[in-house]
């Protein structure tokens, strides 16, 4: 840090301090906030995604349709391959893409449909179709959670004019706090010894703008479509899989 | 709780005062009817608002002090205007913040101070006034009355109990310009608000236009008038007090 | 930007006859109020939302010092750095010194408020480098030279022939014969020519929505995807961030999250809400290798513990002018600062100070309709009416206002003689109106009469003729 940042973080915090009529806090106080820190409180969840799994599921589809976006449920990881070439020949699509390097993809079946054309790695400017794995997903506004990996890397959420997203729908929970959770549990940062990876993207629908006119257009600077494959791996949500979420209208 | 015989001060407001006594009128006959005994202090003339949004604390809180001695001693307090009434009910008790014993006067005078019709069905209780009424009238819900106090289904209520049809214009809930001061520091924006409101009850169909506050009721007829609509304007006292046969609406000459 | 706030009137008065402007507001203003409120009504929980959000951010700016240290150590542990900017020079000092440092020619731009007020846009192209807006909005505004209008759309008062000459003028390639007849159009000529940019750009400014002690990260929130690119292509991002921005946790961020969409735009979620903290990670094929927070004060420290407080809590959502019957009237550039609208009135007189903003508390009838909808429920007609108090105790207040309020306080304080005054107003003024019951012209009245007609008083006070119906009744008088 140079002096200047140096003499600049002193004249801030001292002016917040004065303003605020106190010195620093007094450790009592300041144990008080690590505390509230270490444990995170939940705030209010709203009942909406509070729904038994097979709802979850339900309302996840129904939130990320309203949102534009699209999913086909499919049974299984085999089912991938020709689920895509299906998507791909259906929207008028060149059956190349790239595919974020993730274990779970690299695992998937390609030989099975040897006119797909993959390429693994980071997503370039001239990519047309990308598939990232997604790593879990919020039922309450149909939201994926996407962080950075090297594994899954953030241009191949954002640079392809069609984003495809592999998700299982056991990683599909009712709200955000529950992601979060998530990615407390199950991943620790090498660099910082926490949780948060570089980036974390919460992605909910394709890029769209309404600058023009106040008027909805999709693709605006990121992916026109977003076509999410979603293998049923959960046995209670399987278990009524057309389950209307309540509250959610058909779009 | 609710005493057989309430003793109400009524707190004309400068405007009832100057501009429209009937309301004051119509006021007095609601809350006899409603059972309050109603008297009107002498000692009292404007709740303090010009001063008070022009920043002038000084006068607003002169004003004040003479509005605590002027209303001691009632049972409650009513206005027949919700921003006046609001001024009592949430921004008096601000003036006194350097002395509590005056602070402690002023929040028990709030808590007494109602807007007419909120406090009849609100506080008496009351479904419906006596009398009929016939014929079609929309509704402005004026702000501070709407916001700072919550009138909003009270008016329609009794209204409609009397057998008046409330057509609903656009945006009931959104200002029609006058604020006071506003009108007078911002000419041309105000004229362009009340203008918007005029086209939003004329496009009603409604024959009258009807609000609790009378500053945004000149404001109203003004732009009416001038416009050459046939709307007529009034306090909704003046209906719910049977008493537009008294006096011609607002803008028209009798 | 050079503020025109003291010409608010003339301002105003120019945009009330903008053919153009009022179109656009015309169109905006039934979205702009719809949206919300379906959005709202989504959602049962959300006046409990408000409440937390208010309680998160007071708790957070009672403790701002402690959470700023947090979050500074954990953005520096995430290989990040911070830059604490007491002002706007420190500020554009520390985003040119970056620049420089990496030889940047381009540096992409995210939509970014920090930005507007710092005019980085014009610092950076004085020493020659070139800022791109890649928010499509602020893209268009930078083609034609103009500040932003609305805080979340900052082009909403364009039409579409507007866009369509822009391009035209500034996209020298562009084939006569090529169409803009539909919006999607537009938006392909847009995104094409951003894209390159993107791919060239040696450094991505982004704003910040939020920033979170707890993990030292910056949060933005967009539909586009812009600020994604921005900040993920260059070698080097750099965060602008004002103070207040700060929040504990994540679960923090959440709540407030949970507010922002449907009060800014009426969506529950907006398309992209992205996390940042820090320096791309071994492994990592993509990401920036330098992270930067350009942290803010300019000001806003010394609004704790003062009664405009409460303003910190903004989370810049625009809801407030949305909803504000006298932006939806004028629009954003009448008020000439950067920060438009309820929010804007209460926040440039603390900026460029009160002598210069005045007129913007004062422009308020409040209506308070921003308070209501506000997600942190600020209270803003108050604080306007504390500016208007800063404004009169240091006789800032127009002469003839003052003289007038003088008056009228002599008078009212006097209830006898207010009783004779109001009884010679009232019987002039209802003399003068009897034929037709209201008057089209007053003298000293114009600003009514203009545009309205001044209703006839009844002629008798009521408390005149109150007296003489209980003296009639031999009453109480």
């Amino acid at each position: 840090m140079s002096a200047e940042t140096d003499a600049g973080r002193a004249t801030i915090l001292g002016a917040i301090r004065r303003h605020l009529h106190r010195g620093p806090l007094p450790e009592d106080q300041a144990a008080m906030l690590r505390a509230r820190l270490a444990a995170h409180p939940r705030h209010l969840i709203p009942a909406r995604s509070r729904l038994p799994r097979a709802g979850q599921v339900a309302l996840f589809i129904a939130n990320v349709e309203k949102e534009f976006g699209s999913v086909a449920r499919l049974p299984d990881a085999s089912a991938v391959p020709a689920a895509i070439a299906d998507y791909l020949a259906q929207q008028n699509l060149p059956s190349e893409f790239v595919v974020a390097p993730h274990p779970e993809l690299q695992a998937i079946p390609w030989a099975e449909r040897p006119l797909l054309k993959l390429r693994t790695g980071r997503a370039e400017a001239s990519d047309l179709v990308s598939l990232q794995q997604g790593f879990a997903a919020i039922a309450e506004t149909g939201t994926l959670m996407l962080p950075s990996a090297p594994e899954r890397p953030t241009t191949v959420n954002l640079l392809a004019d069609t984003a495809l997203v592999l998700l299982r729908a056991s990683r599909i929970v009712g709200a955000y706090e529950e992601a979060w959770d998530l990615l407390r549990a199950e991943r620790i940062d090498a660099m910082t010894g926490g949780f948060m990876p570089r980036n974390v993207m919460l992605v909910t629908g394709p890029s769209r703008s309404a600058d023009i006119e106040q008027t909805l257009e999709l693709g605006a600077h990121g992916p026109r479509r977003l076509h999410i494959l979603l293998l049923d791996d959960d046995e209670e949500a399987r278990a009524a899989p057309d389950a209307a979420a309540p509250g959610i209208s058909a779009p | 709780m609710l005493q057989a015989s309430p003793r109400v001060a009524l707190f004309v407001t400068c405007l009832v005062d100057l501009h429209r006594p009937t309301v004051g009128f119509a006021a007095i006959r609601l809350l006899e009817q409603a059972g309050c005994q109603v008297e009107v202090p002498r000692a009292q003339t404007c709740c303090g608002q010009p001063a008070y949004n022009s920043g002038d604390r000084d006068t607003a809180r002169d004003l004040a002090l003479g509005i605590l001695e002027a209303f001691g001693g009632y049972d409650y307090i009513v206005v027949p205007s919700g921003s006046c009434g609001g001024m009592l009910r949430h921004h008096l008790p601000t003036l006194f913040e350097d002395d509590p014993n005056l602070r402690a006067r002023a929040e028990a005078l709030a808590a007494r101070t109602y807007e007419l019709v909120s406090f009849l069905t609100d506080v008496m209780g009351l479904e419906r006034v006596a009398g009929a009424a016939s014929g079609t009238v929309t509704y402005h819900d004026s702000c501070s009355g709407l916001r700072e106090l919550g009138i909003k289904a009270q008016p329609r209520r009794l209204l409609e109990a009397l057998g008046v049809t409330v057509k609903e214009m656009a945006d009931p809930d959104v200002c029609c310009g006058f604020g006071g001061t506003f009108c007078v520091k911002y000419p041309e924006i105000s004229t362009r608000m009340v203008s918007d409101k005029s086209a939003d009850i004329a496009a009603t169909g409604a024959e009258t236009v009807l609000a609790g506050d009378l500053g945004c009721l000149l404001n109203i007829a003004g732009r009416l008038k001038r416009e050459g609509s046939a709307v007529k304007v009034r306090h909704v006292a003046e209906v719910l007090a049977g008493m537009t046969g008294a006096v011609p609406p607002i803008g028209e000459a009798g | 930007m050079l503020s025109t706030s003291p010409a608010f009137k003339e301002n105003a008065r120019k945009a009330i006859n903008d053919a153009g402007l009022q179109k656009a507001l015309a169109r905006t203003k039934p979205q702009f109020h719809g949206k919300r409120a379906k959005a709202v009504a989504g959602l049962p929980e959300f006046e409990r939302l408000r409440d937390i959000g208010r309680d998160i951010k007071n708790h957070t700016l009672a403790h701002l010092d402690f959470y700023l240290e947090t979050w500074a150590a954990n953005v520096e542990r995430a290989g990040g750095q911070v830059h604490w900017c007491a002002s706007a020079d420190d500020a554009r000092a520390a985003v040119l010194g970056i620049c420089e440092r990496v030889g940047a020619r381009t540096v992409t731009k995210g939509k970014s408020m920090i930005s507007e007020e710092l005019g980085i846009n014009e610092h950076l192209e004085q020493h020659g480098i070139t800022p791109v807006e890649t928010d499509l909005g602020e893209y268009i505004l930078q083609l034609r030279h103009e500040p932003p209008s609305h805080i979340i759309g900052p082009a909403f008062h364009l039409n579409r022939e507007d866009w369509e000459e822009s391009f035209r003028r500034a996209h020298t390639d562009l084939p006569a014969d090529r169409v803009f007849h539909e919006r999607r159009d537009i938006l392909t000529e847009a995104r094409a020519k951003l894209r390159a940019r993107f791919l060239a750009a040696d450094v991505g400014i982004t704003g910040a929505n939020f920033l979170i002690a707890e993990t030292g990260s910056s949060v933005i929130v967009t539909n586009e995807g812009n600020g994604d690119l921005t900040q993920t292509l260059p070698r080097v991002h750099i965060v602008l961030a004002s103070l207040e921005k700060m929040v504990p946790t994540l679960e923090d961020a959440t709540n407030m999250l949970r507010l922002l969409a449907r009060s800014a735009t009426g969506q529950d979620f907006s398309v992209y809400t992205t996390f940042s903290t820090g320096v791309r990670r071994e492994g990592d094929l993509d990401g920036p290798e330098e992270y930067h927070v350009v942290l803010l004060d300019n000001g806003r420290s010394a609004m704790l513990g003062t009664e405009f407080q409460d303003m910190l809590r903004c989370i810049r959502c625009a809801a407030c002018m949305n909803h504000c019957p006298v932006y939806n009237v004028v629009g954003g550039h009448a008020y000439g600062s950067v920060y438009p609208g309820p929010m804007g009135a209460v926040l440039t007189p603390t900026l460029i100070g009160v002598d210069q903003a005045g007129n913007l508390p004062n422009a308020s009838t409040f209506c308070g309709r921003c308070e209501s909808v506000c997600p942190v429920k600020i209270p803003l007609p108050k604080m306007m009416r504390h500016w208007r108090e800063r404004e009169f105790e240091r006789h800032l207040t127009p002469a003839t206002v003052r003289t007038n309020l003088a008056l009228w306080g002599f008078v009212a304080r006097r209830p006898g003689l207010y009783r004779l005054v109001t009884r010679i107003g009232a019987g002039a003024l209802g003399w003068l109106g009897r034929r037709r019951g209201r008057l089209s012209r007053l003298p000293f009245a114009g600003g009514w009469t203009a545009g309205r007609d001044l209703p006839a008083p009844e002629g008798d006070t009521f408390f005149a003729r109150y007296a003489r119906e209980q003296r009639g009744k031999g009453g109480r008088a």
